[in-house]
């Protein structure tokens, strides 16, 4: 245990230890300082920028940020909507995989544009090899598009930016060329080294002892492997994802897998720090984060390795902790350490069934993509967290006796309305969708019943975990509800666009406005927002607005299954 | 006056019975419509009393007994009542402070002056003060009341003012100057003025601010909009919460009634600070009124919350209004006796401040220096000195440079000695006065200002809340910076012209800060009006009251360190009360979900922390506190939270842990305290 206990130790030191380095070195790229890595990519970009006929040095309002980027998703849909569609006669298919159903193409895709990567499909039977390398694309695009939306929030809060923060097209190919590409080539090297396929060959045959011809999907996994962890992505090449054994091969693997997943999230807290010049608030934004995240991860590990009561009760000792759902090559701890990071960053993908985890443990990781903001998805993370500190500033702003301002400009009613909508959003289409289907099952049981695998509680769990996670943009599945249906495809699917776009589109609006207002200077009676005392404000916001709305669905779910378990 | 009136009690029998009626008044749905958050309790209220009838006719048995939603009904209109209370009886107080403040101008005889032209010319006649109108003419005698707010057009006279100012000392109001202004109430003492009227009747300053205090045409200040959309922002949320409960539970099989759905609701809902929002706001502006300051709109005392830079006159705010003299230098040659009494004898005629301190300082009896046959000459801005003639004896007491021109001109030298004495007594921040005779130099008379007592202590208190002082003097640059640096002010304008305050205004507010100024002259309008706010002095002319956003009845220009305060503490209260309010949640949460479950999933009794006795009693206890928490904080709302110059982080951490932490433990207790009581029966 205590070695399990030191694994997940190392893991997040050492992704904090590699996310600072990085965070500088993003934060470089977004201020447009030079880097040790111009030389290699500039005429990348300059070739990009070339056949784009982009001029990345034409800086942009915010409403033409939110015109570009809602361009190259609409765009990105099309295509893929065309390619899911159409796969079963389209090249790289050697294991002669059907095409998508309309209502399935319509949620993958949006699915993969927004970064969610739920998956109603298998991928060893449900798409073709160039099916998998489309989604991969999108999540290099999806990922580069967060961070690129949160560059533009960061430069709109730099002081004296007048309006116009950067250039969205800049920032996004950035993204994409300098942080994502490189990562995940060094991640994907690792994976390859220890076993994960890159092939375009179809499946592949052996015999076991027993006589039995196995056929083993493969194709160019470790290239998807590598981009669906660091752009907290999630969406894997197998249908179990890193539970796979050739998608996460062994504990090394599964160490540089969960490694990735808080990596990037993590940098860009530091990214902010160097961009503004404000090392303290960077690190202010940083420890709420993980205060939570560590409040999220402490009792989810303690509930894991305790095993599961039920099993206590009759007399059977669980030295490994509850295994129910989990690999042998990773055991309980990092099962629970991955399943807390992966919901906790808007990720998705899983090394364990969630299905199984203990009922706590599945609340924790509801819990951590209800918030959505303790690190959460690359860059988008901290466009949520930005909502809850407007939220926080103005009413601390007020409790200094002062109308309330942030970073030396006044938050004022436009600005509030904004961060109202966002922050009631969330809480809107979870609830909203689970009690849709809650209601359909309760009134119809016997139409629906093919919805839930189990009944009562945990079968609430699963509709809320599906509805939380496509809000979330997080795209793990509970598992154990029929979910490839029209209603849970475009219920889902509408879910994960509107949680997708709303909540990039309010941070920007408002960074814009308040950029474009004019700039207080501080004195002593102006808040300060790089305080202990204003992080706890922040948590004490995030916990009330974020945690609290959904305390009532919660303990009809994994609540009451605790004590009823107990 | 302004301070002993706020002892009264918060709840005066009157006040309280004028209250009460209007909590009433203010259910209509119109009213309630302004406040979002206390809409959707009304609302509740309605559907309870619709459940109560649907019980009573005998339609359902599923939602109770009659009596338990009755009480919950009632309990809702209760929590409504309290709410309105809460505007209602800080808006009766307002209206009662303004009020005694317009009664000292009831009905007054007033001299009018018919217009030229009319009958005869100037025909004085006396009419009921209301039927004076903007623009006429009236007579003021020693012994009048003045009738209505004007401006002395001609004439001079002691005027005592205590019925607004509460000061006793008469005070001297002229035509001309900036000291022109009159005001309706006051007696005057001496002399005879004759007054233009300034103020409609019903239009007055005080007139007005009485109209902001009573609901109808309050406009809500911006950050009361943001708050409310942030309050309402949370009530969606919290309708969602519940809307969503009623398929969860349906799913869970757990039948939920109306009562406990509306009772989740509003005890989730912001109702605390929602109740009380509009409350603190006009207490804020009854307080700039119990000190005196009549403000024009609710956003003035909100921005004064935000003020970054203060402009402050020198004369009056820093120092003792006037100079006084504290030494007598005299040049070398003459004899101290003989520079004192050349001194004294100029100062004989000499009616200012300055020219009866030098009297004062020599000690000597004015009578026994009276000369025959003299000439007064008074001081003049183009001579800037003063003196007198008798027989061949010329002496003259002025500033350093005009006494050098006169003794030059005559062909004498200006002494090296006398030069170099007032560039020493200017650098120390003194005056100096230059006397001479017959076109000699006697000496050099030294004037200090006296800086007021304890505002140092003032100054550093404000650099504490992050607002940066001003001193604005006509003085020479060297006094001005050995006075600001005595006082402790952080910057200072010399030799200030009015277009310099203008342009200090200006240059502060581009780069994002917020000013204030005082004044009182029609020169000082323009900057007035610049200013984000601005006080005038009530003794001003209209022009500068006009230009202002703010009129201080007291003249006094320390006033705007008290609006900084009144401004900041309004702006904290609704802060802390928002932040109570939503801290309040963690508990009710805790007190009324494991309730609405727990009769269907019996092992859910493990979240009933506070152990509550029944679901019921759980419900109804969360209600009973969520209703009697507003009229408990209504002496906070009114009195406003109060302000310590500690820093913005210290004070953030204090008021957090006071009402945040406070907001999550009070209501645990106040929970299961009502829980014990109410167990009783249900």
């Amino acid at each position: 245990m205590n070695m399990e206990i030191s694994g997940i130790i190392i893991m997040f030191i050492g992704a904090v230890l590699l996310a600072l380095p990085l965070g500088r070195y993003i934060g470089k790229i977004y201020s447009g300082d030079r880097t040790w890595a111009d030389r290699l990519f500039n005429p990348l970009d300059k070739a990009i920028f070339k056949c784009s006929g982009i001029d990345p040095s034409k800086e942009m309002s915010w409403k033409q940020h939110l015109a570009a980027l809602l361009t190259i998703n609409l765009l990105w849909f099309f295509f893929s909507m065309f390619i899911l569609m159409n796969m079963s006669w389209l090249p790289l298919n050697p294991d002669a995989n059907p095409s998508m159903s309309a209502d399935l193409a319509f949620n993958t895709t949006v699915s993969f544009v927004s970064n969610t990567n739920l998956q109603h499909y298998s991928g060893e039977t449900g798409v073709s090899y160039l099916g998998q390398l489309v989604l991969m694309l999108f999540q290099f695009i999806s990922a580069g598009i967060g961070m690129a939306a949160c560059a533009v929030v960061f430069l709109a809060m730099r002081e004296g930016t007048s309006g116009k923060p950067g250039n969205f097209y800049n920032l996004f190919v950035k993204s994409c060329t300098r942080v994502l590409l490189p990562l995940s080539i060094a991640v994907a090297v690792i994976l390859l080294v220890n076993g994960t396929p890159m092939t375009f060959k179809g499946k592949d045959q052996f015999v076991s002892l027993q006589g039995d011809t196995v056929n083993v999907s493969r194709g160019p996994a470790a290239a998807m492997v590598a981009i669906k962890q660091l752009g907290t992505n999630g969406g894997g090449f197998f249908g179990v994802n890193s539970a796979h054994p050739l998608e996460n091969p062994n504990y090394i693997t599964n160490i540089v897998e969960n490694m990735s997943i808080i990596l990037i999230p993590m940098a860009m807290i530091f990214a902010l720090g160097y961009i503004l010049k404000r090392k303290r608030f960077a690190w202010m934004v940083f420890g709420v984060m993980t205060v939570g995240f560590l409040l999220l991860l402490i009792p989810s590990i303690y509930q894991e390795s305790a095993g599961n009561p039920a099993i206590a009760r009759m007399g059977i000792s669980q030295p490994m902790g509850s295994m129910e759902g989990k690999e042998v090559r990773f055991g309980s701890v990092a099962s629970a350490f991955w399943a807390i990071t992966t919901t906790a960053t808007s990720n998705g993908s899983v090394n364990a069934m969630h299905d199984s985890l203990t009922p706590l443990t599945g609340m924790f990781a509801m819990l951590g993509m209800m918030i959505n903001a303790v690190y959460g998805g690359v860059g988008v993370g901290f466009l949520n967290f930005y909502i809850f500190i407007i939220i926080a500033v103005f009413i601390s702003g007020l409790m200094v006796g002062r109308t309330p301002e942030f970073l030396g400009k006044k938050v004022e009613a436009r600005e509030m309305k904004i961060a109202a909508i966002i922050a009631l959003l969330h809480p809107l289409l979870i609830l909203a969708g689970t009690a849709l289907s809650s209601y359909l099952y309760a009134h119809n049981p016997d139409v629906y019943a093919s919805w839930l695998n189990n009944p009562g509680s945990h079968g609430f769990s699963e509709m809320l975990y599906e509805y939380t996670s496509s809000s979330a943009n997080n795209g793990s599945g509970f598992e154990g509800l029929g979910d490839n249906t029209p209603f849970w495809n475009i219920s889902c699917g509408i879910v994960m666009a509107l949680s997708r776009y709303l909540p990039i589109i309010g941070p920007i609006a408002i960074a814009g406005m308040l950029s474009a207002k004019k700039y207080v200077p501080e004195s002593a009676g102006t808040l300060k927002t790089d305080t202990a005392t204003f992080g706890i404000m922040v948590f004490a916001v995030i916990v009330i607005i974020a945690a609290l709305s959904f305390f009532p669905a919660l303990s009809l779910g994994p609540i009451a299954e605790y004590f009823g378990m107990k | 006056m302004s301070k002993h009136n706020m002892k009264k009690g918060f709840f005066d029998r009157s006040l309280f019975r004028e209250a009460l009626q209007q909590s009433f008044i203010k259910l209509k749905p119109q009213t309630m419509f302004r406040n979002p958050v206390m809409f959707t309790v009304w609302v509740g209220t309605i559907v309870m009393t619709a459940v109560c009838i649907w019980i009573a006719a005998g339609g359902t048995t599923s939602q109770g007994s009659l009596t338990y939603n009755i009480i919950i009904t009632v309990i809702l209109l209760v929590t409504l009542l309290f709410a309105n209370f809460a505007e209602a009886i800080a808006e009766a107080r307002g209206k009662a402070q303004a009020g005694s403040l317009r009664k000292t101008r009831a009905e007054t005889p007033a001299k009018y002056i018919q217009a030229p032209g009319d009958i005869f010319v100037e025909e004085v006649k006396i009419v009921p003060s209301s039927q004076l109108r903007k623009g006429d003419l009236f007579l003021c005698e020693a012994g009048d009341i003045i009738p209505i707010d004007g401006e002395i057009v001609e004439g001079l006279a002691t005027i005592d003012e205590s019925a607004i100012t509460g000061e006793s000392a008469p005070v001297i109001r002229e035509a001309g100057g900036d000291k022109s202004s009159v005001t309706g109430g006051t007696k005057v003492l001496s002399d005879r003025i004759r007054v233009r009227v300034t103020t409609a009747p019903g239009e007055s300053f005080l007139d007005k601010m009485i109209a902001l205090v009573e609901g109808a045409s309050r406009q809500k200040t911006p950050n009361e909009i943001a708050l409310t959309i942030l309050l309402s922002g949370f009530t969606l949320v919290f309708i969602i919460v519940c809307v969503t409960l009623k398929p969860f539970a349906d799913y869970a099989n757990t039948p939920i009634t109306i009562a406990a759905f509306i009772s989740l609701f509003v005890c989730l809902i912001p109702t605390t600070i929602g109740g009380l929002l509009s409350a603190i706001g006009i207490a804020g502006m009854d307080r700039a009124l119990r000190a005196n300051v009549i403000t024009k709109s609710g956003k003035a005392v909100e921005t004064a919350g935000d003020l970054d830079t203060l402009l402050l006159d020198k004369t009056g705010t820093i120092t003792i209004g006037n100079r006084k003299a504290t030494h007598f230098y005299e040049v070398q040659g003459v004899t101290k006796e003989q520079f004192v009494n050349a001194a004294v004898q100029a100062s004989l005629a000499d009616e200012t401040p300055e020219g009866k301190s030098i009297i004062e300082l020599s000690g000597r009896n004015p009578a026994d220096h009276q000369v025959q046959n003299a000439t007064f000459i008074p001081f003049s801005a183009e001579t800037r000195s003063s003196g007198i003639d008798f027989g061949q004896t010329r002496i003259r007491k002025g500033a350093a440079d005009a006494i050098r021109n006169i003794v030059c001109r005559a062909g004498n030298p200006f002494p090296e000695e006398a030069a170099s004495l007032v560039k020493k007594i200017a650098a120390e921040g003194g005056t100096p006065l230059v006397v001479s005779e017959n076109e000699q130099v006697l000496g050099v008379i030294e004037l200090q200002d006296i800086i007021k007592p304890g505002i140092r202590e003032r100054f550093e208190r404000l650099r504490k809340m992050g607002v940066k002082t001003v001193m604005v003097t006509g003085d020479n640059p060297l006094t001005a910076r050995y006075i600001a640096n005595k006082a402790g002010v952080d910057d200072f304008i010399a030799e200030a012209k009015p277009e310099d305050k203008m342009n200090y205004i200006r240059k502060e507010q581009q780069s994002g800060k917020l000013v204030a100024m005082m004044g009182d002259g029609t020169n000082d309008a323009p900057a007035l009006a610049q200013a984000d706010v601005g006080v005038a002095m009530n003794s001003g002319t209209q022009a500068a009251k006009e230009a202002g956003n703010m009129v201080d009845l007291d003249n006094d220009p320390t006033k705007l360190i008290e609006i900084v305060e009144i401004g900041k503490q309004l702006l904290m209260t609704r802060g802390t009360l928002t932040t109570f309010s939503i801290a309040n949640d963690v508990a009710k949460y805790f007190a009324i979900v494991p309730a609405l479950f727990i009769a269907s999933l019996p092992s859910l009794q493990g979240m009933n922390i506070m152990q509550l006795h029944s679901p019921e009693s759980a419900i109804l206890s969360a209600v009973i506190f969520n209703a009697i928490i507003i009229p408990l904080l209504i002496p906070l709302a009114l009195r406003g939270v109060s302000y310590k110059p500690i820093g913005a982080s210290a004070l953030l951490r204090r008021n957090l842990l006071i009402y945040g932490l406070g907001g999550i433990i009070v209501p645990f207790a106040g929970i299961k305290l009502i829980d014990l009581i109410v167990s009783n029966w249900f």
